[in-house]
């Protein structure tokens, strides 16, 4: 009796996990098997869910819609720039209010976290007025200088720096040991993994972001992959063949990444609360 | 005379040394560059926005304009459609989708699973794709004669025109959501789960508490926290909607899908009506603001509320 009302709780959940990750991943599937079709194979009737021989036929026809090399290079320059800066910046603004008192060090966390919850579009306006000013449209700067105080990179990081014992700080300083320096040779090392996380995370953050590198970027030899698609998708005639290998071009970084880095990715962003 | 130059001396190094990096000045130093980024990126355009809501951008040039902005939302059809539309996302997608990865953060936290992390992958993998490229394939899925209305041809249903009538379109922008974000859910709700003490169910096996029971009265409430923060977190990507409406549909047809965010752009950065779109950002930042009150209030002091 018991065993067979768990066999029915064992198929039930599984049925629910398998229809969850077919919906999930049949998305992906389709969208790689496009990308070698021709827009004709798409759209046949059935459709076509086996690879076709149009791969290097769309790809030249895309690479002759937008420089693919230049555009390619734009979105991991820019990507990996933010990820730098922004890692830098949220490790040691983390790493004061985690590990010093001073005044309004409260005040200005908690604002800082508010910003969190800002909308971005909200001050998208005077923001594209300030990049007007400093010159920066159609620049890397526009894209990557903005977004690199993050008020959630912060709060990542300061959650972790709290971990580290005062005592591994105070022992340095006994020695001698400079301001900087505890932070950077002694402090920074115990941080790898939530640096990972927080790294992947930004990462794949930048690299789709959408919205904003859509305004500042219109120079065509300047746009970002997913800005160049998305001119692509506005074309009146559009060859699906082409759009769905530029898409399977802007998606393939960000799986690889995360498939390789998944479990410091999870783990770090969630602050190592998931065990298996 | 001596005496005074070594006193200016002093004095001077003095001062030098209040700047000189120290446990005391450290921590300024420290936060100084992301304190002046937040300044001129963040707070500086909060205000700015605020104070270009009441200008009118015309011919390069800002004009103080009063309250007219506000007046014209008032008045503007879109304007409503676009309000009524999140609303619309918010009442059914966001908690459509808190349940459902709620329900299969459940089922892949139960003992008798196995391939539990390759199924959390699988899962998470839809809110790493790049947004442009997940519009593009839903615009394909959900066109005319494409795959879906294709299945439904197979099982005999007449094709749904998804993207071009306005109550469909509507479905088609939620269910692109919830593909993309359910996973995304699960996992931080998979977290809160896995912070629950097994003690608490054991106790509630012995007193007889069925499994549907345990559901309702340990699972969800010590889950509430993090069943809260998710959904702030949903509500806000809500209502900053803009891609999916943007690729999948252009707000259409005849506004039905349109978002604040995607109303915001096409004022602002099509029309070039700065002013204007910055009143409608205003909206948004009250929407945000207040959204998130209710929900922090909600929740309660006790689960990370206010």
């Amino acid at each position: 009796m018991v065993d067979s009302k768990n066999k029915i709780k064992t198929i039930l959940s599984y049925s629910i996990i398998i229809i969850g990750v077919i919906v999930s991943l049949f998305p992906f599937y389709w969208m790689f098997i496009g990308a070698t079709n021709s827009s004709a194979d798409i759209f046949s009737f059935p459709p076509k869910m086996v690879p076709g021989k149009s791969f290097m036929k769309n790809l030249s026809a895309l690479n002759e819609q937008i420089d693919l090399q230049r555009v390619i290079f734009n979105s991991f320059f820019v990507a990996i720039t933010y990820t730098i800066f922004t890692l830098a910046l949220s490790s040691i603004t983390g790493y004061a209010f985690a590990k010093f008192e001073f005044k309004g060090r409260n005040y200005l966390f908690g604002a800082i976290l508010l910003t969190m919850m800002l909308p971005g579009q909200a001050t998208m306006i005077p923001l594209f007025d300030i990049m007007k000013a400093f010159g920066w449209l159609n620049s890397y700067k526009a894209v990557i200088i903005p977004g690199i105080a993050s008020a959630f990179g912060i709060f990542l990081m300061r959650q972790n720096m709290l971990k580290v014992p005062d005592s591994l700080i105070e022992a340095a300083r006994i020695d001698g040991c400079g301001e900087f320096a505890i932070f950077y040779k002694i402090v920074l090392p115990t941080m790898r993994p939530s640096i990972a996380a927080l790294g992947i995370y930004m990462f794949m953050a930048q690299w789709g972001n959408f919205m904003w590198q859509l305004i500042v970027l219109n120079d065509s030899s300047m746009k970002t992959l997913p800005v160049a698609l998305s001119s692509l998708v506005g074309l009146s005639r559009v060859d699906y063949g082409q759009v769905l290998l530029g898409a399977s071009l802007s998606t393939l970084p960000v799986i690889a990444i995360f498939l390789i880095l998944q479990k410091q990715f999870i783990s770090g962003i969630l602050g190592g609360a998931l065990k298996e | 005379m001596d005496i005074s130059i070594t006193r200016e001396k002093e004095r001077r190094s003095n001062l030098l040394s209040k700047f000189k990096l120290n446990k005391r000045t450290a921590p300024y130093y420290f936060i100084a560059p992301a304190v002046a980024l937040f300044l001129l990126f963040t707070l500086y355009p909060f205000f700015r926005t605020i104070l270009l809501s009441f200008y009118s951008y015309q011919r390069g040039s800002y004009v103080y304009s009063g309250i007219s902005n506000y007046q014209r939302l008032f008045s503007d059809a879109i304007f409503f459609k676009a309000l009524s539309n999140t609303f619309t996302y918010l009442l059914i997608q966001v908690p459509l989708m808190s349940t459902l990865s709620l329900i299969l953060a459940v089922a892949l936290n139960s003992k008798i699973i196995k391939w539990k992390s390759q199924f959390r992958i699988a899962f998470f993998l839809p809110s790493v794709t790049e947004m442009i490229a997940y519009s593009i394939i839903f615009s394909l899925f959900l066109s005319d004669k494409g795959l879906l209305n294709y299945l439904l041809s197979i099982l005999g249903i007449e094709s749904i025109p998804w993207l071009v009538h306005p109550f469909w379109a509507k479905v088609s922008i939620m269910a692109a959501l919830t593909w993309r974000w359910t996973g995304y859910n699960m996992i931080i709700m998979l977290a809160g789960l896995q912070g629950i003490s097994d003690t608490l169910y054991e106790a509630a096996e012995i007193d007889g508490a069925s499994k549907f029971q345990q559901f309702l009265h340990i699972t969800v409430p010590q889950m509430k926290p993090i069943i809260l923060f998710s959904m702030l977190m949903s509500t806000i990507g809500t209502i900053n909607l803009f891609s999916e409406p943007f690729i999948l549909t252009k707000g259409g047809p005849s506004n039905s899908t349109i978002s604040l965010g995607l109303y915001l752009y096409n004022q602002g950065f099509m029309n070039l009506n700065f002013g204007y779109a910055s009143a409608i950002s205003v909206v948004l930042l009250i929407i945000t603001a207040v959204m998130s009150f209710i929900q922090m209030k909600a929740g309660g002091k006790d689960n990370g509320g206010l």
